[in-house]
């Protein structure tokens, strides 16, 4: 029997940004229902990663596989519906939106209903309409929102949008969750509410790759974690070798300091 | 809490606010109002417009003053009474309110003159256009300066097929429609990368581009000269042709205009063009195909310029290209802002406040436009979101409206 093939792995990926390498020859791979963290100083190319994995701009060299398939040439819309759904750093919610239909946009490529369909509504986009609502409404409780499913989105608390944009992505259904800073901005109790929520997340079935910069809790929650600095991958592994690495340490707090 | 110092910066913008408001008015007035023969130069009432103005700043100053902080009391007193509309028709039952104004559309017309007829009918041709575009710009909120030109093809698909092919006005009636969505994807299509301003001014080419192929391609269309004898819609052999009898042609379009518009906004594509006009990357993101969407929004929204061109060829029977300048597109624009974008029965009233509004003017002749002009200036400022703010779907999938299931593991 060969070696199970990882659910995402990027094979020697690069992206160049005009004269600018953003990102070098990254080998990546999150196996399934594992929790990846991905860190490193700002500007090393963390972010990148996530927008070359989500088709939102594609490569300059090097392959992503998703499931051992090729996820090369594919628009975001279609990433998304092969299961990689993300958050993003700066909130982008539907702010003119309520709530419980952020969630349900989530849903769009998992639901059918056509023209014909919104206007004739025949029984089965009545039921299918029905049940996307009433999975809007579940995701909602399970990132804790109940109770504020008719608010417009942008009435939201800070904390509550970006619990919102979790249940959002998670409501594509997705294998694969890109998880970009969630904890960004929130407080400590915040901050543990959330990595519970991801332990959640993680129970239900689905891998997390992480980006954050609060070391305390992506050390806690990460089954393993990549270490980006100037769009290059200079460690991978658990949070106690990570630590202890001195290019992880050089990278974090410049090179003197590893003589010193 | 409330200083010397402090009431009096309270007072002091708001009064010169009023100042500079009154000498504003006065100043537009004057080209308007002044004569040199009349004493004084008729700068008297210039002067009686600024004092009306001032008087109308210190009452609303009053007003806000008296009902709490700052400024903004007609705003609040508008808000408000949104609020206690909206609340009310929460109240009432929806299909009670609907069969009311159905009941009223179709009895009024009844006991006016032709006259009033003929503004309803219009009236009823702009609400089917502003509820088209209002899928463009207020739901997938793509700026359409060129949505005349989808009225112009339905138009003429009339004109062209009923004169030379002879068509009846039922079997253009969907061709047109269909015809207007074609063109809306085709304009689609180069349109796709393009945002806000950029977007506004390629839309605004395309618009001149039909109106000007409509204007010299002399073999087919005739030219400015138009079309002239265009067929008049027939029933079951009867052919319709007094005002009554358009008037409940456009009622009968008007309605299933609403009723599918209504129906599109409240799925799951109306929530994809929403998504897209509030955030494209995060929509893309969530799984929504944007060209797919915005193609939607182009060719549905087309569709009821289309369908609405096409009346009016059966009931002018008579087209040129006249009718089809950059200004109705900005018109029929404004409707949609000023009524409300994306909500249906903002864009209604707007359509209808801005058709029925500079007729009731005509007796201020002269200063018709600049009454009118002032009036959409003051709306724009005072309340932005327009007349009926809109309320997206919140009723329809809130928990009271329509009960759901609710256990969800």
């Amino acid at each position: 029997m060969s070696a199970p093939v990882p659910l995402l792995e990027t094979r020697k990926l690069s992206k160049n940004f005009g004269g600018l390498r953003a990102i070098d020859n990254i080998d990546l791979s999150v196996e399934t229902d594992e929790t990846v963290g991905l860190i490193g100083p700002n500007g090393a190319g963390k972010t990148t990663v996530f927008n070359c994995v989500t088709g939102m701009s594609p490569p300059t060299s090097g392959d992503i596989l998703y499931r051992g398939e090729s996820l090369a040439g594919l628009r975001p819309d279609q990433v998304t519906a092969r299961g990689i759904s993300r958050t993003f750093q700066n909130i982008r919610l539907f702010r003119e939106m309520t709530v419980i239909e952020n969630v349900m946009v989530g849903s769009h490529c998992r639901a059918r209903a056509g023209i014909l369909g919104a206007v004739f509504r025949p029984k089965a986009v009545v039921k299918e309409e029905e049940e996307l609502a009433a999975k809007a409404l579940g995701l909602l409780r399970f990132v804790g929102l109940e109770g504020k499913a008719d608010l417009w989105a942008r009435q939201l608390p800070y904390g509550d949008q970006r619990r919102l944009e979790i249940a959002r992505a998670m409501a594509s259904d997705p294998s694969l969750l890109l998880l970009d800073e969630p904890a960004c901005g929130m407080n400590p109790q915040e901050t543990i509410a959330l990595m519970e929520l991801i332990r959640l997340i993680r129970d239900r079935g689905i891998a997390v790759l992480l980006i954050e910069h609060q070391m305390k809790m992506i050390m806690g929650i990460s089954d393993r974690l990549v270490v980006l600095d100037h769009g290059t991958k200079i460690a991978e592994g658990t949070a106690e070798a990570v630590r202890a690495d001195p290019a992880v340490i050089g990278a974090y707090l410049g090179k003197e300091s590893i003589g010193a | 809490m409330t200083t010397p110092a402090r009431s009096v910066a309270l007072i002091r913008r708001p009064l010169s606010r009023i100042v500079l408001a009154s000498l504003w008015f006065g100043l537009l007035s004057l080209p308007l109002m002044m004569e040199s023969q009349a004493p004084f130069f008729g700068l008297r009432r210039p002067l009686l417009v600024s004092a009306g103005v001032a008087v109308i700043g210190v009452l609303r100053l009053a007003v806000s003053r008296r009902a709490g902080s700052g400024a903004g009391g007609v705003q609040r007193a508008l808000g408000a009474t949104g609020r206690a509309v909206h609340h009310l028709v929460g109240q009432i039952d929806r299909r009670l309110l609907y069969a009311v104004g159905l009941a009223a559309a179709a009895l009024i017309p009844l006991g006016l003159n032709r006259y009033h007829i003929d503004i309803l009918t219009q009236v009823g041709i702009y609400v089917t256009l502003a509820l088209g575009l209002n899928i463009v710009v207020g739901l997938a909120g793509l700026l359409d300066l060129g949505y005349v030109a989808f009225y112009a093809v339905g138009a003429y698909a009339y004109g062209l097929l009923s004169t030379r092919v002879g068509l009846s006005f039922w079997e253009v009636l969907p061709l047109g429609a269909l015809l207007a969505a074609l063109f809306g994807v085709l304009l689609g299509i180069p349109v796709l990368r393009l945002r806000g301003d950029y977007l506004a001014i390629v839309t605004l080419g395309f618009g001149e581009m039909i109106r000007i192929t409509l204007n010299n391609w002399d073999s087919v269309t005739r030219g400015p000269n138009g079309i002239l004898g265009i067929a008049r819609p027939k029933i079951l052999g009867f052919t319709i042709s007094t005002p009554i009898q358009y008037y409940y042609l456009i009622l009968a379009l008007v309605l299933l205009t609403v009723f599918v518009v209504e129906r599109l906004n409240r799925s799951r594509i109306g929530r994809a063009w929403t998504a897209m006009r509030d955030d494209d990357v995060a929509a893309e993101a969530m799984g929504i195909n944007l060209v797919k969407t915005k193609l939607l929004a182009f060719g549905l929204g087309a569709t009821w310029a289309g369908s609405a061109g096409v009346f009016f060829a059966s009931k002018m029977t008579f087209i040129s290209p006249e009718s089809f300048t950059f200004f109705e597109s900005v018109i029929i624009l404004c409707m949609v802002v000023l009524g409300g974008m994306g909500s249906v029965p903002g864009v209604i009233l707007g359509a209808a406040t801005l058709v029925i509004l500079p007729e009731i003017m005509r007796q201020f002749a002269l200063y018709r436009m600049l009454i009118f002009g002032g009036a959409m200036v003051v709306m724009m400022v005072m309340r932005p979101q327009g007349l009926v703010g809109s309320p997206r779907r919140k009723v329809a999938l809130g928990p009271k409206d329509r009960p759901r299931p609710t256990a969800v593991s």
